[in-house]
């Protein structure tokens, strides 16, 4: 059921990706201050975004997930974390690239949106040894939703905190100001955005097919008596 | 209510006899003030200094509090057994929280004036009631993270690692809003007031995950 639609959404998310990228290269001005080195902000802040928004997602599936026992909103919260991990390690590396670009170093520790990304990085990392370290997988799937749960609230709570500690360096972007960015910037960004959320969804989407799809193999093979398909390796994905 | 009493009493009288917990964790913090002296090569410290230390040392301490605080449960059957009894869940959770915080307090006791006589350059005196404060309304974080933390990571196969992994990034803006209000009260030369806004978001840190806490702990406990 996950695989319907995803060829015209993977075509949609290739031909708005493609048509950021072409906007970033050819339509986008230069910035005043930094120059080309400022366009990895088309890349960066809208992962971070849609990074975040991941987990966020991945803490409401876990809250259906403890409501109804249904174990396909486990996968649905395990797919959406662990894409947005993925998603947040390329966050880490291309802020470090832009920091140094822009700053001179290559992680600037009073830059509370640095730091608190790292942070909730940190707090994520811990997911997936969490579900290793649980044997029973019906036990392991209410563990892991508690904590993604926890950590899902936490991610705007931490960014509240560390951004008061310290010393804006960081451009605000979606500020309360907001006016800073020229109009060409602006629809080049939003386009960015929609571009790197359409290509989460198109993810998440193509590895919950291939994680059900697997599951309906397990089970048919299951009823023609076949024995049973051994894993091809480890893994703490939730086994519907 | 009751229940969580009950529980609250068994915790206590389960520590007061074993002394598990509480020893270990004031002899840490003191031995951890006299490694920051060697490894800082200093013989007082003041001011953001001073907070960071005494913060991190009091976290740390804490997690062997987290470690501790549902073994007994998990390796003699107590879960079990409040499992059978006709009662809400979320008790376990407010009396586990609540004898961390009696823990903590106690720790405290002990590792402040340790840290005032050992490193703190300025007097603590004139400035104990903020201090009190301030550490108050911390330890109600650390101990609502650790209480549900704990339990999440009793029944893992490396509970020892699994549980100050996912509690520490989780206690992050406490330890912030902790050092950063601590930082005044610390400086030499006399303490300054506390900045209400490390107050606000302590406080606003111990609601939100207090009642969170309560709304996720029950399916912890199933099984």
């Amino acid at each position: 059921m996950y695989g319907k639609g995803l060829r015209a959404l993977s075509v949609t998310t290739l031909i708005t990706l493609v048509g950021a990228f072409a906007l970033v290269f050819f339509y986008a001005p230069n910035d005043a201050d930094q120059g080309f080195v400022q366009k990895i902000f088309y890349v960066h802040v809208p992962m971070a975004i849609v990074a975040l928004f991941g987990f966020i997602a991945g803490g409401i599936f876990a809250i259906q997930h403890l409501r109804t026992r249904d174990p396909r909103h486990d996968l649905r919260s395990y797919v959406a974390i662990h894409i947005s991990l993925i998603l947040a390690i390329g966050v880490l590396v291309t802020g470090s690239i832009w920091a140094r670009a822009a700053w001179g170093h290559w992680w600037v520790w009073d830059e509370p949106t640095l730091v608190s990304f790292l942070i909730v990085f940190l707090l994520y990392a811990t997911y997936q040894p969490l579900r290793f370290s649980i044997e029973d997988p019906e036990r392991q799937a209410r563990y892991a939703s508690v904590f993604a749960v926890i950590a899902g609230a936490f991610v705007p709570l931490n960014f509240l905190a560390v951004r008061l500690a310290q010393a804006y360096t960081h451009p605000r972007v979606l500020g309360t100001t907001g006016g800073s960015m020229p109009g060409d910037m602006r629809l080049t960004f939003l386009i960015a955005i929609v571009g790197m959320a359409l290509l989460f969804i198109t993810l998440w989407k193509f590895e919950m097919a291939a994680k059900h799809a697997r599951a309906n193999l397990r089970s048919l093979r299951r009823k023609l008596g076949v024995d049973e398909v051994p894993a091809a390796r480890r893994t703490a994905a939730p086994s519907l | 209510m009751r229940v969580a009493l009950a529980v609250l009493r068994k915790e206590l009288r389960l520590e007061l006899r074993t002394l598990e917990s509480i020893p270990g964790m004031a002899l840490f913090s003191v031995t951890t003030f006299v490694v920051f002296h060697f490894a800082l090569h200093r013989g007082q410290v003041e001011g953001d200094l001073a907070a960071g230390i005494l913060v991190v040392t009091l976290l740390f301490a804490g997690m062997l509090g987290l470690n501790r605080l549902y073994v007994a449960d998990e390796e003699q059957g107590g879960f079990d057994g409040f499992l059978l009894a006709p009662v809400d869940r979320t008790w376990l959770f407010v009396a586990k929280a609540l004898a961390l915080l009696a823990y903590l307090v106690v720790l405290e006791i002990v590792a402040v004036p340790a840290f005032a006589l050992l490193l703190l350059g300025p007097g603590i005196d004139q400035a104990l009631p903020e201090l009190v404060g301030v550490l108050l309304l911390a330890d109600i974080g650390f101990a609502i993270i650790a209480a549900l933390v704990g339990a999440l990571a009793v029944r893992t196969r490396a509970r020892d690692l699994v549980g100050p992994l996912i509690a520490l990034p989780l206690l992050v803006p406490v330890v912030i809003g902790t050092a950063r209000a601590l930082e005044p009260l610390l400086l030499e030369g006399g303490a300054e007031p506390v900045p209400a806004r490390w107050l606000l978001i302590l406080g606003l840190y111990d609601l939100i995950f207090g009642l969170l806490a309560i709304a996720v702990f029950d399916p912890l406990l199933e099984d």
